[in-house]
C-alpha cells in the first residue's frame, strides 16, 4: 500500500520539477496581482492595509485555480489515466496522493510567498501568523475542490472557463472564512473561529473529495 | 454461462469456482470463455458502431479485431477492459461483469491503449517502475531485463521525449515482459515498430497464447506467426 504511494509521490515530484513553468506560473500570477494592485490604487497606505486580507485571498484563490486546470490534463492525453483506472490500486487513494503532492509542492510555495507580499501591502507583522495559518488550512481545500472540477472537465477541449464556473461557487465559503480570519486579526480580534471552520472544511474535503474526483475521472475517461 | 450450459455437464459449476478454464470430462475437453461479451452495442456521438456483438474468448486464444477505420475497434477494446460502459449488453470476465470486479480483473489485465500511458518527461526505466508500482510490483532488475528484451538497453535513462515513436512503443510493450497477467488487451501494438520488432512481438504474443493466455488486439497488419488458436473478428459484420 505505502510502496505505490511513495512511487506516485516520486513520479509527481519528478514531473513537476522537470516542467518548472507549470509550477512557477501560478506563483508569478499571485505575485503580479498583489504587486500591481498598489500601483492601481495609489499610495494610500491605510486603504491598502484595509484591503489586503481580501486581496491576498482572492489572488491566492485564483492562483490555485490556475494551477489546477492542467492537473489531470497531461495524464489524460497520454493515456496514463487509463492505466490508473485499470490498476488494482484504489483510484481514490491515487488521486488523493496526487492532489496532495501537487499541493505540497505548489500550494506550499504560495503559502511561503504570501508573507512577503502581505508586508508589501502594509499588513502588520502580528497578522502574519494568521495569514499563514489561514492559507495553510484553506489552500488544501481549494486544491481538492478544484481537482473535482479538473477531473470533470479534463476531457473537454476548452475546460478552463467551465472549471472556473463549476468551482468558484464552492470556493466562496473558503474565501469568506479565510479573508474573515485575516480581517479579524487585523482588527485585533481573535480569528480562531474562522480558522477552526477552515480546518473542519479541510478535513471534510480531504475525506470526501477523493471519491468525487475519482468518479469524475471515470466519467471523463469513459467518454 | 447460459449459452454454453447445454453443452456443459454439471461438474463444470464446481470447477468454475477454482477458475480453471479447461477441463477434461470423459476424454472430451470442455472449455468455457474467460472473457465474454454478450449482445454488445456501442454508440458514439449518436452513431451506432456495432450492434448485438457476441464474443467469447477462451484461454489460449488470440483474437484479432479487424475492420475499417472508424468501425469501433478501439471502442470494443475499451468496452472489454471496462473503461467504457456499453450502450447495451454486458462484458464478463470469469463469469462476472467487468464493472463489478474492477479490482480482481485489474490484477490479470495488461492494457496498452493507442495512447500508451507513457510520460515523456520520465525515462523508460522511471515509466516502467511507476507502471509496475501501479500494477504488479517488480524488482529493478526485472525492469532492466524487460527493457533489454525490447531492445532498449542503453536507453534506460534517456527521457522518453528524446526517443523515436517506435522506441516509445517498445517502452510501452516492455510491460508485456514484466507482468504475469493472463489477459492482454492491445490497441494497435504494431504501430511504428520496425520489422524485427514486429516479428519479435508476434512471437511473444503467440507464446503467451500457447501458455494459456488471452490476447485481444487490433491491427491492420497481417500476422506472419499465428498461434494455433487464432481467429479474426471482423467488426464490419456487426456494423449497424
Amino acid at each position: 500500500m505505502t510502496g505505490f504511494v511513495r512511487s506516485l509521490v516520486l513520479r509527481e515530484a519528478r514531473l513537476l520539477f522537470r516542467r518548472p513553468a507549470e509550477l512557477v506560473n501560478p506563483l508569478i500570477f499571485f505575485a503580479l496581482v498583489v504587486a500591481l494592485f498598489p500601483l492601481a490604487v495609489g499610495p494610500q497606505a491605510e486603504l491598502l492595509r484595509e484591503l489586503s486580507p481580501g486581496l491576498i485571498w482572492v489572488a491566492a484563490l485564483l492562483a490555485v485555480l490556475l494551477s489546477l486546470d492542467g492537473l489531470f490534463r497531461s495524464d489524460y492525453e497520454d493515456g496514463s489515466l487509463e492505466q490508473w483506472m485499470l490498476s488494482p490500486r484504489p483510484l481514490a487513494v491515487l488521486v488523493l496522493a496526487k492532489v496532495l503532492t501537487h499541493w505540497v509542492i505548489s500550494g506550499l510555495a504560495l503559502v511561503l510567498l504570501s508573507p512577503v507580499l502581505a508586508l508589501m501591502l502594509g499588513l502588520p507583522s502580528q497578522c502574519l501568523g494568521t495569514l499563514i495559518l489561514s492559507l495553510l488550512l484553506g489552500t488544501p481545500t481549494l486544491s481538492l475542490l478544484g481537482a473535482i472540477g479538473a477531473a470533470l472537465t479534463v476531457g473537454l477541449r476548452r475546460g478552463g472557463l467551465l472549471l472556473a464556473l463549476l468551482i468558484l461557487p464552492l470556493y466562496i465559503p473558503v474565501l469568506i472564512l479565510g479573508s474573515g480570519a485575516l480581517q479579524a486579526s487585523l482588527q485585533g480580534m481573535s480569528s480562531s473561529g474562522q480558522l477552526l471552520w477552515l480546518g473542519s472544511l479541510a478535513v471534510l474535503t480531504l475525506t470526501l473529495s477523493p471519491f468525487a474526483i475519482s468518479a469524475g475521472l471515470r466519467i471523463s475517461v469513459g467518454e | 454461462m447460459y449459452n454454453a450450459a447445454g453443452k456443459r455437464p454439471f461438474t463444470v459449476f464446481l470447477i468454475t469456482a477454482v477458475s480453471s478454464s479447461t477441463l477434461c470430462n470423459g476424454g472430451r475437453a470442455v472449455t468455457f470463455p474467460l472473457l465474454e461479451a454478450r449482445a454488445l452495442t456501442c454508440e458514439r456521438d449518436q452513431r451506432v458502431l456495432f450492434e448485438h456483438l457476441d464474443l467469447r474468448v477462451e484461454a489460449g486464444e488470440m483474437v484479432q479485431v479487424a475492420g475499417p477505420n472508424g468501425s469501433g475497434k478501439t471502442s470494443l477494446l475499451r468496452l472489454l477492459a471496462g473503461l467504457m460502459s456499453p450502450t447495451a449488453g454486458e462484458v464478463q470476465w470469469r463469469g462476472r461483469a467487468v464493472t463489478a470486479q474492477r479490482h480482481s480483473m485489474a490484477r490479470e489485465l495488461v492494457w496498452i491503449g493507442h495512447r500508451a500511458g507513457l510520460k515523456e518527461l520520465l525515462s523508460p526505466e522511471e515509466n516502467l517502475a511507476w507502471w509496475s508500482a501501479l500494477h504488479h510490483p517488480a524488482a529493478r532488475r526485472s525492469i532492466g531485463e524487460a527493457l533489454d528484451a525490447v531492445g532498449l538497453r542503453g536507453f534506460e535513462d534517456v527521457p522518453c521525449y528524446m526517443l523515436s515513436a517506435g522506441q516509445q512503443r517498445r517502452v510501452a510493450l516492455a510491460r508485456l515482459y514484466l507482468a504475469p497477467s493472463s489477459l492482454w488487451l492491445l490497441d494497435e501494438p504494431f504501430t511504428a515498430l520496425d520489422r524485427d520488432a514486429v516479428e519479435q512481438l508476434e512471437a511473444h504474443l503467440a507464446i503467451h497464447c500457447e501458455r494459456g493466455g488471452l490476447v485481444v488486439f487490433t491491427t491492420h497488419h497481417r500476422l506472419e506467426k499465428q498461434p494455433s488458436r487464432y481467429r479474426q473478428l471482423d467488426l464490419a459484420a456487426w456494423a449497424a
